[in-house]
């Protein structure tokens, strides 16, 4: 692949999905992308990106961005997030929405689904402590391939093994030959959507939680800012960003605040310190 | 440095074992069956047991369903590991008293994630 093409492969990740390929990531581009060329019948890196510029070639070039965005999840994906959604926003927002009896959660980038079924395992088993509250889990993925994978809810033993424990397999998930299947009554609570966040997600509505994992990192700054301030807007005041292990809003933006001793874990400040209180409400429920 | 015992009648996968825990700062002792790896516990209880299933002279399950009724033979965290991958034999296993549960080929995450899960790391 000469210079060229490979530029042409960044500004085209940048604007359809804004991913950053920095100058180094040449491997990455190979390990990822001749597996794509070899599918469309194709021998080269250079055979791939001169079909992509042709007219037409819209399926290469959405396997392309699919191949480059798509990464690796586990269950219970670094712990503490989880441990804190048990421990800290699920008991702050089952109080806060007594009234409204919904609590709204979004992953934005679910790919394999993972994350939004981890979150359905700790609500099923908080379900004594929700008292009927309704909970959405809204999981949203740029790729529709990972998504299809998600929503079947189908993994391998090497999934399973990292970050299930045993008894929680038993407990929720059905052997199929060499794969698992997460049980129906847990893929019924997740609702699955396509969606770049570099396009507007105004139309899912308000959350309460947000997990927005290892997605921001692929950005640059400028995008960043701007998918932050636009979580912002689509939060409930005293509701909850998740970000990475790696990721922080700190010198960005600030729309978001951490949470003092609570690592990861963001909010708007608009909520004032009585956040944990509920509050009049603005909006009308369904 | 807590103590894993490695139980395995295959000296690879023993080797194999013993290079990831070593890495995960275990010190470890091995055996190829049930009855050397009981023997072992009797002289020294491990802090974790890597448990293979189907061994000569006794198998994990017999080892563990034995290890059990030693006098502090409750108190290692046995992780069994082996390519006995069904529903069945893992509600065996965790029945007998097992607390985790690898299924074979396993790699260095997987040790690493289930070794986390027992609360060994």
């Amino acid at each position: 692949m000469i210079a060229s093409q490979f530029e042409y492969l960044q500004q085209f990740l940048k604007s359809r999905s804004g991913l950053v390929l920095s100058n180094e990531k040449q491997y990455l581009v190979e390990s990822r992308l001749l597996p794509v060329a070899r599918r469309h019948g194709l021998s080269s890196l250079s055979e791939l990106v001169q079909a992509m510029q042709k007219p037409g070639a819209t399926q290469i070039a959405t396997d392309v961005v699919e191949a480059m965005t798509t990464n690796e999840s586990f269950f219970f994906r670094d712990g503490t997030p989880f441990q804190l959604f048990r421990e800290t926003m699920l008991p702050a927002m089952i109080k806060a929405r007594a009234d409204r009896r919904t609590i709204r959660i979004w992953c934005a980038a679910a790919s394999t689904g993972q994350e939004p079924y981890s979150l359905a395992i700790c609500l099923k088993e908080a379900a004594h402590k929700l008292a009927g509250i309704r909970v959405e889990i809204i999981a949203t993925d740029l790729s529709s391939e990972v998504l299809d994978k998600a929503r079947n809810g189908i993994y391998s033993q090497f999934e399973v093994q990292r970050g299930l424990p045993i008894q929680t397999l038993l407990k929720y998930f059905t052997q199929k030959g060499d794969l698992w299947q997460i049980n129906a009554d847990l893929r019924a609570m997740v609702q699955w959507r396509k969606l770049n966040l570099l396009e507007s997600f105004a139309g899912l509505g308000t959350f309460d939680i947000v997990f927005c994992r290892n997605v921001l990192i692929y950005f640059d700054q400028p995008t960043k800012v701007d998918v932050l301030q636009r979580i912002a807007r689509g939060i409930a005041p005293d509701g909850y960003l998740v970000l990475g292990a790696a990721e922080t809003v700190v010198g960005l933006t600030d729309a978001f605040r951490p949470v003092p001793g609570l690592r990861g874990l963001y909010q708007t400040g608009q909520a004032g310190p009585s956040a944990a209180t509920p509050r009049p409400r603005l909006s009308v429920a369904g | 440095m807590k103590h894993c015992l490695v139980v395995d009648d295959s000296s690879v996968i023993r080797k194999v074992a013993r290079r990831i825990l070593e890495e995960l700062e275990f010190e470890i002792s091995e055996a190829e069956d049930g009855l050397k790896a009981l023997e072992l516990c009797r002289q020294r209880m491990p802090d974790a047991i890597l448990l293979d299933w189907n061994m000569p002279e006794m198998d994990g399950l017999e080892f563990l369903l034995a290890l059990r009724k030693e006098e502090g033979g409750g108190a290692p965290i046995v992780v069994f590991c082996t390519t006995e991958n069904d529903v069945a034999h893992i509600t065996r296993a965790i029945r007998a008293g097992a607390n985790e549960y690898i299924m074979k080929p396993f790699d260095k995450d997987i040790v690493e994630a289930k070794f986390q899960e027992a609360g060994l790391l």
